[in-house]
């Protein structure tokens, strides 16, 4: 275990935190602002994966897969909000949950209608490939340097709307009041679409470059969703800052846990053991987690709401 | 049997509760009174533990219970009943009331016995629905009940707890003139048993029903005395202008 | 209460005549399609408990399923047969894991709550899949049914369906009487109106921290019949979409009324069954179909035949 593999895992940990970051933002945006809980976001996830990986393969041009991708994933969000979600932000959470929850069925199974259950491949364009130079003679993948960089670009740009925007002064002051934003001379619906739509892009964006690293599959969405759901949790609801420390938090303990905590074991405890309860604890370590920080700060960490 | 020390609370720059004094001795019925802003419900929460106070002391029949919360203060016999009507639409008022007995009895964890049959529970939920005067509506649903009606309600289930004090925020909110004619008589026969702090709008009331009265402007008592005083008090006129005391 | 008798007696005719009934028409393959349901209905029963009657949204309620399941599993993995045993460990590791999610999650309300039971089975779950040893992904097949000795062969697959028929029905009749008892009012009143609650000096938190581990451990006894009935366990069955199925279960049948579980099991796997009969993608029309029942038809199928119990 030398201290390059475990740079090594500590950037991989923030490159899924930046993933997660990216799905976090989406539907704390629109919780904070529509009061509206979607499970289905894990399904535009998987939209963005597929949507970008098809037209790569249609129009050999990745950055052209990446543009539509995006725009399509934009498309199907703001369609899902004028067709089927319209109707229930007037609704307990509890609907919410289970309608959004039978839009997940609908999605993964039509995604499995038009491209069947095996995992889909996704191809790098050559720009991409390859590895670059870090200190001290070790390698990191471009891809995902290049996630991380596209991610932080994300945070940055999030920052910049939440707090020097109209629309960032509606996030911060968690406008779930219709008459409110109404006094702002705002049309509503529109507003509600256009978030909506915003928060489907950053989930596409999350989900295509995930393609790449991460298996594209019917379901993948609801994999990566439930941690999401622990980002929030830790980060606090409603709150963009706390998205992106919780994702961090997030995706670097659950890394790093997965890297070392069975070699970990292994010194204390014998292998064999370790050989069972590390991968069993590693995949719990988020968890335990999000529990600690309950017990300690119930709302989360940044608490907006 | 009340005493309150320099309450405070602030909700960021505003001052709900700015070093409030409030003392009510046992068979008391100590009005509140003062314009819309005053922070009157800001001093009720605080009062029935809803809310946790900045700064400040409440000490209730001898005992310290600026910490506790608001059930455990219920359950050393604090009762309240809400400005907003506050009861369980989907429930008799005969259920109302026969939980808040159950509340009282503090054995809760039973799990086999109908509860809703239960004569230690619905004989004195009767008792007291008859004392408020709804003794012919007691199988409807409390969500039916007219206004009026629940807030009588409201009243019966404080008294269910059998409690020591009586917090009643406005319980003629919103009543015609024959319902607060009823209420009024009702809390009439009332004061005679119990120690109440009334928060009232209701000018007509406070004055029959009060023994002293508190006024609050701006989370300040600027006056606390006998009605008459109260009346003639200056201040309280200013603040009050119009209101028809 | 007596005029619900009726109706529940014509339904427990029905459903005890219905083995002879469909082998003498030689199709026993529904002896074991309502079986499942059966034993489904038992788990939504138990999440009625705390979703209906409680109010409390736990995403989360198939944990107890796998659990219960894992119970027999594990058990048999090590030799161990007894029935009795299989159902005591069964209900005992699903009220302990519900205590201590129960108390770590009701600290917590509404949206956060609802996230974290399910992060909780979520998490059983990544535990399921990760224990090699059990069969991991791939789950474990059940070398021997639970052993009642005398009393009843699980083997047999109709004295099993009236098994399942009986426990159904007696965790009908528990619950009835739970949610009408001091506790199930308590219960009830805090869903109703919380602060009111506290008022009168009724702390909603033990009430519902208590229905929590009652429902956890009826849904045990769901999962330790399931797991016989399958004879195969895998981690699936912890997965969220079989907590969100359990719900659809509650809420379709009507929420807060005893017939509401049974009546939305059956009504939503007869569906499913009608549906997977027709295409393999049957998911595409059941989701839809389910978004239109949410926001068409909240009050669910026992509001049309039953007043609602508050």
């Amino acid at each position: 275990m030398t201290w390059a593999l475990v740079f090594e895992q500590l950037l991989n940990g923030l490159q899924y935190g930046v993933m997660l970051f990216l799905m976090a933002a989406g539907l704390t945006l629109v919780f904070g602002i529509m009061n509206l809980v979607n499970l289905a976001h894990g399904s535009l996830y998987m939209v963005g994966a597929y949507l970008a990986a098809a037209a790569t393969q249609w129009s050999g041009s990745y950055l052209l897969g990446v543009a539509l991708g995006l725009a399509g994933t934009l498309v199907v969000g703001m369609a899902v909000e004028v067709i089927a979600l319209r109707t229930l932000y007037e609704r307990d959470h509890l609907d919410q949950v289970l309608a959004t929850f039978g839009l997940i069925l609908f999605f993964n199974e039509l995604i499995a209608i038009v491209w069947g259950r095996a995992p889909l491949y996704s191809s790098l364009p050559p720009w991409l490939q390859g590895h670059v130079k870090l200190f001290a003679g070790s390698t990191y993948p471009v891809y995902r340097a290049a996630v991380i960089v596209v991610g932080l670009l994300v945070a940055a740009l999030l920052w910049y709307v939440v707090t020097r925007t109209r629309l960032g002064m509606l996030v911060r002051a968690g406008a779930s009041n219709r008459t409110m934003v109404g006094a702002l001379g705002v049309n509503i619906q529109l507003l509600y679409t256009i978030v909506f739509g915003f928060g489907a892009a950053l989930a596409g964006l999350a989900g295509l470059m995930a393609g790449p690293i991460y298996a594209v599959q019917p379901g993948m969405g609801e994999l990566i969703l439930i941690q999401v759901f622990v980002v929030i949790v830790i980060g606090g609801i409603g709150s963009i800052r706390g998205a992106l420390a919780g994702a961090i938090i997030v995706g670097v303990v659950d890394t790093l846990g997965r890297a070392f905590l069975k070699p970990l074991l292994g010194t204390v405890i014998p292998p064999t053991a370790a050989e069972a309860a590390g991968p069993a604890l590693a995949s719990m370590l988020i968890y335990l987690l999000m529990a600690v920080v309950l017990a300690v700060k119930p709302a989360g960490l940044f608490a907006n709401r | 049997m009340l005493e309150v020390k320099g309450l405070c609370k602030s909700f960021g720059a505003l001052r709900a509760s700015d070093g409030i004094d409030f003392h009510v001795a046992e068979g008391e019925t100590h009005a509140l009174i003062g314009p819309n802003g005053a922070g009157k419900t800001t001093f009720i929460s605080q009062l029935a533990g809803d809310l946790r106070p900045d700064a400040g002391r409440i000490r209730f029949a001898g005992e310290d219970i600026t910490a506790l919360s608001a059930p455990k203060r219920a359950r050393k016999g604090l009762a309240r009943s809400f400005q907003i009507t506050s009861v369980y639409p989907g429930f008799t008022a005969l259920e109302n009331v026969a939980l808040a007995v159950q509340a009282r009895s503090g054995h809760s964890f039973r799990f086999w016995r109908d509860a809703r049959s239960d004569p230690a529970l619905t004989a004195p939920a009767r008792q007291v629905l008859e004392e408020v005067g709804l003794k012919e509506r007691t199988t409807v649903l409390a969500g039916n009940l007219a206004h009026g009606e629940q807030r009588q309600l409201e009243v019966a289930m404080a008294l269910a707890t059998r409690p020591r004090l009586l917090l009643l925020d406005e319980p003629m909110a919103g009543m015609g003139i024959d319902e607060s004619q009823h209420m009024i008589g009702l809390l009439a026969s009332l004061k005679r048993r119990q120690t109440i702090v009334l928060v009232e709008h209701d000018m007509d009331a406070v004055f029959r029903l009060a023994d002293r009265i508190a006024v609050l402007v701006y989370g300040r008592v600027i006056a606390d005395g006998a009605p008459e005083s109260i009346r003639a008090n200056p201040e309280v006129r200013a603040a009050y202008l119009g209101e028809g005391a | 209460m007596r005029s619900r008798l009726i109706p529940w007696g014509v339904a427990a005719l029905l459903l005890v005549a219905l083995p002879p009934f469909v082998i003498a028409l030689g199709a026993p393959y529904y002896v074991d399609l309502v079986r499942r349901i059966l034993i489904l209905a038992i788990a939504a029963i138990s999440l009625n408990l705390i979703l209906g009657y409680g109010g409390l949204v736990s995403f989360g309620h198939a944990a107890y399923l796998g659990i219960g399941a894992y119970a027999v599993g594990i058990l048999g993995f090590y030799g161990i047969t007894n029935g009795w045993v299989h159902l005591l460990v069964a209900i005992g590791a699903c009220a302990l894991v519900a205590a201590a999610i129960g108390a770590v999650s009701m600290r917590t309300s509404g949206i956060y709550f609802i996230m974290i039971t399910l992060a909780f089975t979520q998490m059983l779950y990544y535990l399921g899949i990760s224990l090699e040893v059990y069969g991991g992904d791939d789950g474990m097949r059940l070398k021997s049914k639970s052993q009642f000795a005398g009393l009843v062969d699980l083997r047999d697959p109709v004295a099993f369906y009236y098994v399942a028929l009986g426990v159904m029905l007696l965790f009908v009749f528990l619950t009835y009487r739970i949610v009408n008892s001091r506790f199930g009012m308590a219960l009830r009143a805090a869903k109703s109106n919380d602060a009111r609650s506290r008022a009168i000096g009724l702390s909603p938190y033990p009430y519902r921290l208590a229905a929590f581990i009652i429902a956890g451990a009826m849904c045990g006894v769901a999962g330790a019949l399931y797991a016989n009935h399958t004879s195969y366990i895998t981690p699936g069955l912890m997965a969220w979409h079989q907590s969100g199925e359990m719900m659809f279960m509650v809420i379709l049948g009507g929420m807060a009324s005893t017939a509401g579980p049974v009546l939305g099991t059956f009504a939503l796997l007869l569906i499913e069954e009608a549906l997977k009969g027709w295409t393999e993608h049957w998911q595409v029309i059941l989701g839809p179909l389910l978004v239109l029942a949410v926001v068409f038809f909240r009050r669910g199928l026992a509001g049309i035949f039953f007043k609602p119990d508050a």
